[in-house]
């Protein structure tokens, strides 16, 4: 009986070892599974596979980059993704942001919850249910071209079917932080605006949006970053189409080439480390 | 704060990277293959058979190793199976080199690779009774042997065809022009591909038969300037193809949809089209096509090899074949499975017809040596392949 007390006495007088205890499970995470695959994924690069075993050979050279470099097809396929992550996050901003308002200032408390549940809802169901759902959408005798047909229109499998496919996917994802983000704006600061005879698209454009700022770039990192790795929604609905991560896909799996792999793999890397460098540029980082 | 500066750092560092990478030198262009004849690493094979050793893992293709003949097999012998299926020849090929497993279904483009790295071992037919029952025409082929000794145990084998929508395509195409010719601009976006390297030997195979200036004497065996030929009709293909199918659900709901009319198919796929939806038919047509004639082959790191053994002489015994074979729409290599096989089935398959079986250009991994003897070229290897499928898809 007098054991616990004791042990217990321990830790209430040693608080860094408390705080060690506390933060090491969570940092051991961060630093071996996150940061050691960053880190292997980078060395792997720089090595070489026998083209016919292919066994990974250590050897020290930069091959892999250089054909990333010369070979014409990896930077049109890297354009094209970042295209896609592009349109994917202005589609979702757009759709986001009225419905994010709706939800903060307009909606009453029944109803804000009521609309919260709805946004959530979809991420209850699988993604591939949901990705091959918008296949039987696309499909020439879907609803929609059944829908598009009078005016004649027709929208199969390619692009403009995987950036819709895609921005459906993440739309929560854009709606929780605008959401989070409009719910601090006092309704007082709108009165204000008001008051002081600026109409509606003034008010927006001048005091919600500057406060909204750092919510939509949170939101923007998830629609572009979710956007920029994913492979499989472009498989079922894009037609002929490859984005970077099938590109990475392809030289792992089907060409056994784990360094090109993981030197095409550096690409979306890269670029995220660019969009969140410029990102913090802009401050919204710090308001987080 | 400060998490975000080293990230930023480290961008810094990773684009510093990428320009180094676009600015070394450019002198070399070597393949640590080099041209050599390949020679399998030195492995002993079993020499007598042993008891069961009570377990076997099995590495398979989905649709090989089912409920239906898997347990009346670990009754037989006591070996409890635990399977894995695998998606891709590629897949398989990575899977083995774990360790994990004993045994091992792979097809030609996966089955050397697999020798050369050691993965397998040569395998005694004598302890398999009923290789002997095996069509002649599968044994010491170029995909399952080396130098004349067995590396696996024939399992099936079967074609790549030519499948259209009855309705949709006018008049019954009779070769692959109707896909790589110009009559495939009728059907644009409507039109399907294997989505796989290994899809380039269906080109290089129309051009062996359409143009005979480039040579080809066999669609695994391309040098730069065959493949360059093969990759161009690809790309020229690509603008009339709707989508590529790698899974057969895939293009099972295409066809039935209507959205895909024409393309390279497998029997069982066609077997699974709904005629209420389409009308299709497939054909192997005259001028030849890819296929696959797959092999057991045991792992060289195996526990369990007297398992291993006992599961290569039952999945090829009439019963398990014949089973297996319609489950998976192939012809069987045991001719006795057609006893037990579904009334005209072996027909459908053209089982043991060696005529039909000619036609077929059996898929075969792309290596460095030329697979057609060439001694004066050096031939475009497999990762080659990969990164010029990637070219074609754009």
């Amino acid at each position: 009986m007098q054991d616990v007390p004791r042990k217990r006495g321990v830790l209430h007088r040693h608080p860094r070892l408390r705080l060690g205890l506390l933060l090491s499970p969570p940092m051991l995470w961060l630093g071996v599974a996150y940061l050691t695959s960053l880190a292997v994924l980078l060395i792997t690069a720089f090595w070489t596979t026998n083209t016919f075993t292919t066994e990974i050979e250590r050897v020290w050279n930069l091959d892999n980059f250089r054909q990333l470099w010369n070979i014409d097809v990896y930077r049109t396929i890297t354009i094209r993704t970042l295209w896609i992550a592009v349109l994917v996050t202005v589609v979702d901003a757009l759709i986001a942001f009225p419905i994010a308002f709706f939800m903060a200032k307009v909606a009453s408390r029944r109803w804000q919850r009521v609309l919260l549940i709805a946004v959530l809802m979809p991420l209850w169901a699988s993604y591939l249910v949901k990705a091959y759902a918008w296949r039987a959408m696309f499909s020439g005798t879907g609803p929609l071209n059944w829908a598009l047909d009078p005016i004649g229109l027709h929208l199969g499998y390619g692009l403009t079917a995987t950036v819709i496919t895609l921005a459906y996917l993440w739309l929560p994802y854009m709606i929780l932080p605008m959401y989070a983000g409009l719910e601090r704006v006092p309704d007082s600061v709108l009165e204000a605006s008001a008051d002081l005879g600026a109409k509606g698209g003034t008010t927006i454009r001048r005091v919600v949006l500057p406060i909204l700022w750092p919510a939509l770039f949170a939101g923007s990192i998830f629609t572009f970053s979710l956007t920029l790795g994913d492979y499989i929604t472009v498989k079922i609905v894009g037609g002929t189409n490859q984005m970077i991560g099938n590109a990475v896909y392809d030289s792992a799996l089907t060409g056994n080439n784990l360094p090109f792999a993981a030197a095409l793999a550096c690409v979306p890397v890269v670029i995220m480390l660019v969009y969140l460098a410029a990102v913090r540029r802009t401050g919204a980082l710090d308001n987080l | 704060m400060r998490s975000v500066r080293t990230l930023a750092t480290a961008a810094a560092v990773g684009a510093m990277i990428l320009t180094f990478g676009g600015c070394g030198s450019s002198d070399d262009n070597k393949s640590s293959n080099g041209g050599a004849t390949f020679t399998p690493p030195d492995l002993p094979m079993k020499k007598s058979l042993g008891k069961g050793e009570g377990a076997v893992s099995i590495l398979a293709w989905a649709g090989y190793a089912e409920k239906e003949w898997v347990t009346p097999f670990e009754k037989a012998t006591g070996c409890k199976a635990t399977v894995k299926y695998f998606n891709t020849s590629d897949d398989a090929v990575n899977l083995i080199k774990s360790g994990d497993y004993d045994v091992v279904s792979a097809s030609g483009d996966a089955s050397l690779r697999m020798i050369a790295a050691g993965s397998v071992e040569p395998v005694n037919t004598d302890l398999v009774p009923n290789y002997k029952d095996v069509y002649p025409f599968l044994k010491d082929r170029p995909w399952n042997s080396v130098n004349g000794q067995m590396y696996g145990i024939p399992h099936g084998y079967g074609a790549n065809l030519l499948m259209w929508n009855k309705k949709d395509v006018n008049p019954a195409p009779t070769d692959w022009s109707v896909v790589f010719g110009p009559d495939a601009a009728k059907y644009k976006g409507k039109v399907t591909a294997y989505d796989s390297p290994i899809y380039i030997a269906d080109a290089a195979l129309y051009l062996m038969n359409t143009k005979p200036d480039l040579k080809i004497k066999d669609p695994y065996a391309l040098d730069q300037k065959q493949l360059d030929a093969a990759v161009a009709l690809l790309k020229e293909q690509k603008k009339n193809v709707g989508e590529y199918w790698s899974d057969y659900a895939k293009e099972q709901s295409a066809f039935e949809t209507g959205d895909t009319v024409v393309g390279t198919t497998w029997q069982v796929i066609a077997s699974a089209v709904d005629p209420k939806k389409a009308d299709v038919e497939a054909i192997l047509p005259d001028s030849g096509s890819t296929g696959w004639s797959d092999t057991w082959m045991v792992a060289t790191k195996s526990k369990h090899k007297n398992c291993a053994y006992l599961w290569m002489n039952d999945i090829i015994s009439p019963k398990a074949n014949a089973a297996v074979a319609q489950y998976f729409g192939e012809s069987p290599s045991n001719p006795k499975a057609c006893e037990f096989a579904a009334k005209g089935f072996c027909d459908t398959y053209h089982a043991g017809d060696a005529a039909y079986a000619a036609k077929i250009h059996y898929w075969n991994t792309p290596t460095a040596a030329c697979l057609d003897g060439r001694k004066n070229v050096k031939c475009t290897d497999y990762q080659q392949w990969t990164q010029a499928w990637t070219e074609v898809k754009g």
